[in-house]
């Protein structure tokens, strides 16, 4: 029982956690600007993936969508889904590839729901990953825009309308 | 707004299920064969009992003829395959040129899937890509056919006419999310769903009630996937070793308790019985029968079920006014 599966256990610290380090870089981004994204994601790229890989297990995809995959990281799927569980899962709850791993789609639903700011983002369509931030920081493609550069085609991500039209 | 335009591919799928007839369809398993005669023998029994073929694409993560290929030799002989596509294999790139080429070659209904993962097959050693998932792959084709471009932009001159599916297993966790798993598919472009094998029908009824409560079942077609299954050995076999299927105690003992020669009539017996209590169901439009290279068993079940015969292709105007009363909704840019 590490600080990473306490934390895990707590996706509502988490998600404040989030929101708060969210609001911090968006308050630091003209410093950062001015010092060059560059320079400063060579010092914050080994931190990031050192804290993140302690808490979530982070692959360093570069386009962060933890807050939306209920504080879980999606690239910790062996067949690394964005939009929510195959039909593998097996009815003990494991992994269809890894039966001793819980499955991190019910691990992300089940911590959403303790999630009353992004909770109803696991519904949201998340694009294809963008190959070409691998490895990158996630916290400056944040700031630069890279991580929502998404395909010229790719809807911007929003509550299904399915649902909210459904009663007319 | 595009709702005036009759049909989104005019396949023969899709105009069954929006004159509201009750569809079946049919998987077929590709042949470990260079030989086409061996998809036309399947091909040709399955095709009078079902309104089309699912061509498997590397089900089970084991390599068999491509499902592009089996839907070329089947669209060449006049017959309408649904065209699995799986995104365990292909990247964007080659996905999106094969469902370009599909529809060249006649394919009108394609449906999309994450794909069994490389380690169930015979080859685990194989890379796994993903580098879609079924959500990605579907709006993607959605993408492709109502804007007429490839995901980046890029102009397609005649845009691909297709009837895009996909699948739904509401019969593994997170069972409270899997309506709203089946959302996000409709949201991405699904027109109609193949569901994993049936064979926990409380389960299901559980899933159809949240589904119509979320009003869902009114925009898309959901055809639910149905089989026999020829003895309890066999029962136990697919439910440990094929990713997501689960099989009820009681069903593996009613085979166990069904002496040995009258197994394989039990085992049908059963897959008719599902077939007409789902068909009960507020919602279902339509059955998926599977069974693995058993195309005459598949056929005597649909026969027995009542389900024949078949519409002929329905071109009548009445069922055009019939398939207009449905509302397709696409989401507008």
């Amino acid at each position: 029982m590490g600080l990473g599966s306490w934390l895990r256990d707590h996706p509502r610290t988490l998600e404040g956690t989030y929101k708060t380090t969210h609001q911090l870089f968006k308050r630091l981004d003209p410093l950062i600007a001015r010092l060059g994204y560059k320079r400063v994601e060579a010092l914050l790229r080994w931190p990031e993936e050192w804290l993140k890989g302690l808490v979530f297990d982070c692959r360093m995809c570069g386009m962060c969508v933890l807050h939306s995959t209920g504080m879980t990281c999606p690239m910790t799927c062996p067949k690394t889904l964005r939009n929510g569980p195959c039909g593998g899962v097996r009815v003990n709850g494991n992994c269809e590839v890894k039966p001793d791993m819980r499955c991190v789609w019910l691990e992300a639903y089940e911590r959403s729901g303790d999630m009353p700011v992004y909770g109803d983002e696991m519904r949201w369509l998340q694009p294809p990953v963008n190959r070409e931030l691998e490895g990158r920081s996630a916290w400056i493609t944040m700031l630069t825009g890279e991580d929502v550069d998404y395909p010229a085609c790719w809807p911007i991500p929003s509550d299904l309308t399915i649902l909210s039209n459904s009663h007319d | 707004m595009t709702d005036q335009e009759p049909y989104l591919s005019g396949s023969r799928l899709e105009r069954v299920l929006r004159a509201g007839r009750f569809a079946v369809t049919a998987e077929l398993d590709p042949p470990d064969s260079a030989n086409p005669q061996e998809v036309y023998d399947a091909a040709l029994v399955l095709s009078q009992v079902c309104d089309a073929i699912n061509a498997t694409d590397a089900a089970g993560a084991h390599c068999h003829m491509s499902s592009v290929a089996i839907c070329a030799l089947l669209t060449r002989a006049g017959y309408e395959p649904v065209m699995q596509v799986s995104c365990r294999d292909r990247n964007r790139i080659a996905i999106q040129g094969d469902l370009l080429g599909a529809a060249a070659m006649g394919v009108k209904n394609i449906l999309c899937l994450t794909g069994d993962d490389t380690s169930v097959g015979d080859q685990p050693e194989a890379k796994r890509v993903f580098d879609f998932d079924s959500i990605h792959l579907l709006r993607t084709a959605k993408i492709m056919r109502d804007e007429g471009r490839f995901l980046s932009g890029r102009e397609i001159t005649q845009p691909p006419r297709l009837f895009l599916g996909a699948v739904a297993n509401p019969f593994v966790p997170p069972y409270d999310w899997r309506p709203y798993r089946l959302a996000k598919k409709i949201e991405a472009g699904a027109n109609f769903i193949q569901t994993q094998y049936c064979f926990d029908l409380p389960r299901f009824e559980q899933f159809m009630q949240r589904v119509r409560d979320l009003g869902i079942d009114q925009k898309v077609c959901i055809l639910v996937g149905v089989g026999p299954l020829r003895s309890e050995r066999a029962a136990e076999f697919m439910r440990t070793h094929v990713p997501g299927v689960v099989i009820p105690d009681e069903i593996v003992e009613r085979l166990r308790k069904t002496p040995k020669s009258k197994k394989r009539e039990e085992g049908k017996r059963i897959c008719i019985e599902i077939i007409q209590q789902v068909r009960e169901i507020d919602g279902v439009a339509g059955v998926h029968v599977m069974a693995f290279k058993q195309e005459k068993l598949v056929a005597e079940i649909i026969e027995e079920a009542g389900l024949l015969p078949r519409p002929r292709q329905p071109k009548t105007e009445e069922d055009d006014s019939l398939g207009q009363e449905r509302r397709w909704r696409r989401t507008e840019n």
